[in-house]
This record gives structure tokens, sequence and C-alpha cells, in this order.
């Protein structure tokens, strides 16, 4: 059977790897050396045990959305990851990472972030923790999630707005690098997607299994269970999507669904569709399919949400993409606008932009009434509300 | 033996100079390439403008990012260099990210500059290790020469592995930063270069990052066989126009 976690080298299929200047090798290397190690001490999981508990709020509910599921005639299950503190999955993350860079002696903190989502968890964990917090996000980022970049500050980080490039995520993510270029010894950068040089995505996707492995009993609760039909998630660089697969991903009758941003339409110059228009390439330290011109330059990205506008996908759905273990959909702008307004009317739950995207496949995509469907709910609307307002003329 | 190994025997210590292919316009490139060797500098590295330069400072971001506005490519870089052999002797480096020739084809890649006669490569997101499993065999059998980063922070052993790899020089990063970061070096940084200098390396070291000036220039080369020059030069030819090479080599040299 394929293996869909990575390898001892770090990949996954041919995916992955650790493709870093120099300058970063040394820390990278201490990272790939013990994150393995550290995680499996007890006191360490029993401290992220207890705060993922305490602090974020975990287990997240799983929860039957009658009214939805009556809608598309199937059964849809909300991992409410929205409910967690600070409004989003992320936070599993960072809770992680946040430990792990305390073990290894950090005290500076790095991040980048696109919604803002990343950046707020980061900023969080560095507060609980009282370590110094840098947070580095696109200029046009921080006009669009204006809210967040007050609450990062409200939480004592120093956003630094990145004014290379198209001022997005991904300008964000080369920033943040170079400022851990520049900080070698003492600076952790905790990477906010399954994204990055080799340990980061398997790292990520570690914490965030959490989601998956919650999901088990939950669903084993309520329908008897474990494993359901279909798992569904969104995919900016894919750490929702990585956790809420984790537990299925060997599990043969559990069928993946990974849903991207199409912006205005996936063939329309304006998307973030990255399994369609992407090539095998190299983004961020990584091996992965990468949104690119014939000649090999990173092209921009576009999507509403900006915690999808990335013009890669992690190394693992990239394997998953290529190897066809997970579907691969894409919803546009208008698509996930729609679906968000209506989970709000049908459910009173207002997602992130983002999670709108998983929810729109079900104007695309026929289940049948007996289908258990989970969708991961990543986060809340809250950060968004402008979006809402501009869009909707609310 | 290849134009850098020839250099390195040199009896003397060697400028090196960065420039972005296609900057400030995109005929600059041979113009430029004749002028540094014409006013006496000892080795080029031809900068191929990547969307995403890592591991590069403001200034150098930013003729990456006109580079690519002008309309550069791998392949028209190619084609600018056809004839450069005709006029030019001293060894031509092309330093880029791997994106672009990964997506040209390493093979392709490394055929073409033999073609017109580059003579090595940098690309400091090719780690060595990726580079000895999977491409050293390519670029040896095009003659090419693989140069690598060390930083401060790079361990002896791993120094040595790069050393065991590398066949032309070690490029030794002054301080642990992206291009064009700081100016100046203190007493950490003569220290690393005498750390490194003292483990008697069988490739010779070029010293990069940092050095703008004759001060900077003579502090390296006393340490190490040559050194290079990047943000400092994009930035004398952002203000100065790519015309006036002979006033900055001058300055440098101090001659
Ligand atoms: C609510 C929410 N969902 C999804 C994402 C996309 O990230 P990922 O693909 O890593 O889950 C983000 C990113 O900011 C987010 O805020």
């Amino acid at each position: 059977m394929e293996n869909y976690n990575v390898d001892e080298n770090g990949y996954y299929g041919e995916f992955g790897g650790a493709f870093i200047p120099e300058m970063l090798y040394p820390n990278v290397e201490e990272l790939r050396q013990n994150y393995l190690k550290i995680m499996a001490e007890p006191d360490f999981k029993a401290e992220f045990d207890k705060l993922l508990k305490d602090y974020v709020g975990r287990p997240s509910p799983l929860y039957f959305a009658k009214r939805l599921s009556k809608k598309y005639n199937t059964k849809i299950y909300l991992k409410r990851e929205d409910l967690n503190h600070t409004g989003a999955h992320k936070i599993n993350n960072t809770i992680g990472q946040i430990l792990m860079a305390k073990r290894l002696g950090k005290h500076r903190i790095i991040a980048e972030t696109g919604a803002g989502q990343h950046g707020v968890a980061t900023a969080t964990v560095c507060a609980l923790m009282g370590l110094e917090c840098i947070v580095y996000m696109g200029e046009i980022d921080i006009a669009r999630q204006a809210p967040n970049v007050a609450r990062m500050k409200m939480l004592g980080a120093k956003v630094v707005p990145a004014l290379s490039g198209s001022r997005t995520l991904k300008d964000a993510t080369n920033e943040a690098i170079r400022d851990w270029i520049n900080n070698p010894v003492d600076t952790h950068y905790i990477i906010g997607s399954a994204i990055g040089p080799h340990p980061y995505p398997d790292m990520v996707t570690k914490f965030q299994a959490v989601i998956s492995e919650e999901i088990k009993w939950q669903l084993k609760e309520q329908e008897g269970r474990e494993n359901p039909d279909y798992v569904i998630a969104c995919i900016g660089g894919g750490s929702n999507a990585a956790g809420t697969y984790y537990h299925y991903l060997h599990e043969k009758d559990v069928k993946i669904i990974a849903v991207e941003a199409a912006g205005l339409g996936v063939n329309s110059g304006e998307s973030a569709a990255t399994s369609v228009l992407g090539k095998e390439g190299i983004i961020h330290g990584c091996k992965t399919l990468l949104m690119q011109t014939n000649d090999g330059q990173i092209t921009e990205p576009y999507s509403i949400s900006a915690g999808l506008d990335y013009p890669g996908v992690g190394p693992m759905h990239a394997h998953l993409c290529k190897t066809g273990r997970a579907e691969f959909m894409a919803a546009t702008d208008a698509d996930a606008m729609n679906a968000g307004l209506d989970l709000c009317k049908l459910e009173g739950i207002i997602p992130a932009i983002e999670t709108s995207h998983a929810l729109a496949i079900f104007e695309h995509k026929t289940f049948k009434p007996d289908d258990v469907v989970v969708v991961s709910l990543s986060g809340r609307g809250d950060k968004d509300l402008n979006n809402y307002i501009d869009y909707f003329k609310i | 033996m290849n134009r850098i190994q020839t250099k390195l025997q040199d009896n003397k210590k060697l400028l090196s100079i960065y420039f972005t292919a296609g900057y400030p316009s995109i005929n600059d490139t041979v113009s430029i390439i004749k002028d540094l060797e014409t006013n006496g500098v000892d080795m080029i590295e031809i900068g191929l403008p990547f969307s995403d330069p890592l591991a590069d400072g403001p200034t150098i971001q930013a003729s990456s990012t006109q580079a690519l506005k002008n309309g550069m490519t791998t392949e028209l870089l190619f084609e600018q260099l056809k004839d450069i052999r005709a006029s030019v002797n001293i060894p031509l480096i092309i330093m880029g990210y791997f994106n672009p020739m990964f997506q040209y084809g390493v093979e392709a890649f490394c055929k073409k500059c033999k073609e017109v006669g580059v003579d090595g490569l940098i690309i400091p997101d090719l780690p060595v290790d990726v580079y000895h499993k999977e491409y050293q065999a390519i670029f040896e059998k095009y003659g090419l020469i693989n140069v690598f980063l060390i930083t401060p922070q790079t361990s002896d052993e791993r120094i040595k592995y790069i050393d065991s790899i590398s066949n032309g020089f070690i490029y030794m990063v002054s301080s642990a930063s992206t291009t064009g970061a700081q100016s100046g070096f203190g007493e950490t940084q003569t220290k690393y270069f005498k750390r490194i200098g003292d483990m008697k390396l069988k490739n010779p070291q070029v010293i990069g990052f940092g050095i703008s000036n004759n001060e900077t220039f003579t502090q390296a080369t006393t340490y190490a066989k040559g050194a290079i020059i990047g943000s400092a030069f994009v930035k004398h030819i952002t203000n100065n126009g790519p015309k006036s090479i002979k006033n900055f080599v001058d300055k440098i040299l101090n001659k």
C-alpha cells in the first residue's frame, strides 16, 4: 500500500525535502533531529494536551448539521475548529510549536500570516509564554484583515508589512524566512501551514492530527463507526486538511476531498487552484505543486480569501493529488461566499471565508443520503465580516 | 582545467562582482560583463533573476524584480551570452535559485552553460546533500563547478563535507544574513575567517556578503583568496548607471 506519510528522508513520494539556503541549515537540522524525540516526551505530550484542553477548549465538537444535511440530502458533520480559542484550527499548531521552541531554548518567535489567523494564534501563544513575537503579513492582507491586525497588536506582537511581490502570504513567508536567516541563533520560525522544508510539513501535520483523532471517537459515539465516507477540508497550504485527513490517510473506505480556491474561476487568470494550475517546483524550501510561469517564476495567486491565497500546496497534499488518494475540487469566490451565507442562515454559524470554500462543494457534488460526510469547519468568520458586508452589501 | 580553477591559481587576491542579468535595462548584461573584465575584475557572478529570492536583501530583490519586469528569462540570458567567449576570458558563474533551473531542466541548463562558456553555478537553495545525490554527475558531465556557501553557524563537520564535494572555491558568507544586510567586519567575523583559514581546506575560500568598499575588500582578502561584491555594486549602477563601472572598481581596488 502506498505510504501517504513522510518518509525518513522528508519526502511524500516525490514531494517535500528541504531546499534551503545553507544559512538555514543549522536551524532546520536542529529541528529535524529533535522534533520527533521532543514530541514523544511524556511531559511534552502532557503539557500539549493540557493546553489544548484548558486553554484552546478541546475537544472541539463534532456537530451534526441537520438543516444543511437536509438541504443536500446527506449526513453532514461539521468539525468545529471555529470554536477553538482564537477562532480557527491554527492554534493547535502554534501551541505545539511554542512548546517545541521553548524546549529548543529559543526566545524570539517569528511567523508569517495570510488571513491573520495564524498570526493571531502565534501572538496568543507568545503572550501565554512571555516570548517576543514578530509577525510578517502582506500589505494587502493587512488591509483586508484589519481586525486580526489589531488583535495581534493587542496581544503584544509586532506586525511587519511585507512590501515585496504580490504583498500577500507568499511574500510574508519570504520575509519571515529572511528574518530567520538574519537571526539564526535565538529565533524559532512558527510556520503556519503544512508547508516549508522538512520537518515542518510533518510537524505541523502531527500537531493538527488531533482533529482527526477526535473525529474518530466522536463519530463512533454518534454514528457507531469511526470512519466517515468522506472527509472534506479547504486547502491553503493544507494544515487543517492535513489534520482532518491524518488518521484516515490509510483507511481505504474513507474518501478524501480537498477544496482549493478557484478565485474568479480556475482558468480566469485570477485563481489559487494549485492542483490544476501548478507544476512541480520548489517554493519556501520544499518540492511541491506550484503555480509558476514556464520560466519557473512563481506567479501571483488570487482568492477572495487571504488564507487560501497561496501559489503552492503542502507536499503531503501534492502527493495525495498525484496518487489520486484525494479528490481535488475548486470553489470560486462566489461559490464560497454564497455557501458561507447559507451556513449562517441554515445552522447559525458564520464561517471563515476559507472554510466556506469547503462548504461550497455541496453545490457541485452529490452525496448519497446515507453517506457520512465530515467537513472541517476550520475557522469562524468574525475576521471576514467586512468582506461579507462588502460582498453582500449587508 | 575549468576557468575558475585556473583563476584561483593566480598569485593575487581575486575581486568577484555580482550583478543581476537584465538590470538596469534588459540589454545591459553583456556590456556590464565586458566592462567588469576591462576594469580588472577577476570573476563575475551573473544573477539569474527569480521572483522569490529568499536569501537576498532589498537591493538584489529590487534588481531581480526589475529585471523580470524588463523581460529577463533563462532562455534570453543564454541568448545574450551566446557570443560572450569571443571577447571575455574571466570565469563566469551563474548565480540563481533552483526553481528556474529545475523548470528549464537541470541537464538542459547545464548543457547550455557549457555551450555558452559559463564555468560554474551558485544555487543558494540547492543544498549540498541534494546536489551530491541527484545532480553532481550532471554538473560534472558538463564540466561545471558548483559553489557552496558556508556561514559562521556551519559546523566543522559540515564544512569538511562541503569541502569534499567542492572542486572550485568555497563561498564564505561573512555573517548570518541576507545579502546587503551589513557593512564592516568586527571581531566576530575576523575570528570566523581565521577559524576557517586554520581548517586548511582543500578548496580556497572567497568571502561574500557585507563587502562594499576598499576597506572591507582588503579585510576579507587578508583571510581569503578573494571577495565577492553584490549589493554594493548593484546599488552603484542603480544610482550611477551601468556606464560607471570603472569608477566603482577603481575605488574597491584603490587604483
Ligand atoms: C479559517 C482558516 N481556514 C483555512 C486556512 C488555510 O490554511 P490551511 O490550508 O493551512 O489550513 C486558514 C488560513 O489562514 C484559515 O484561517
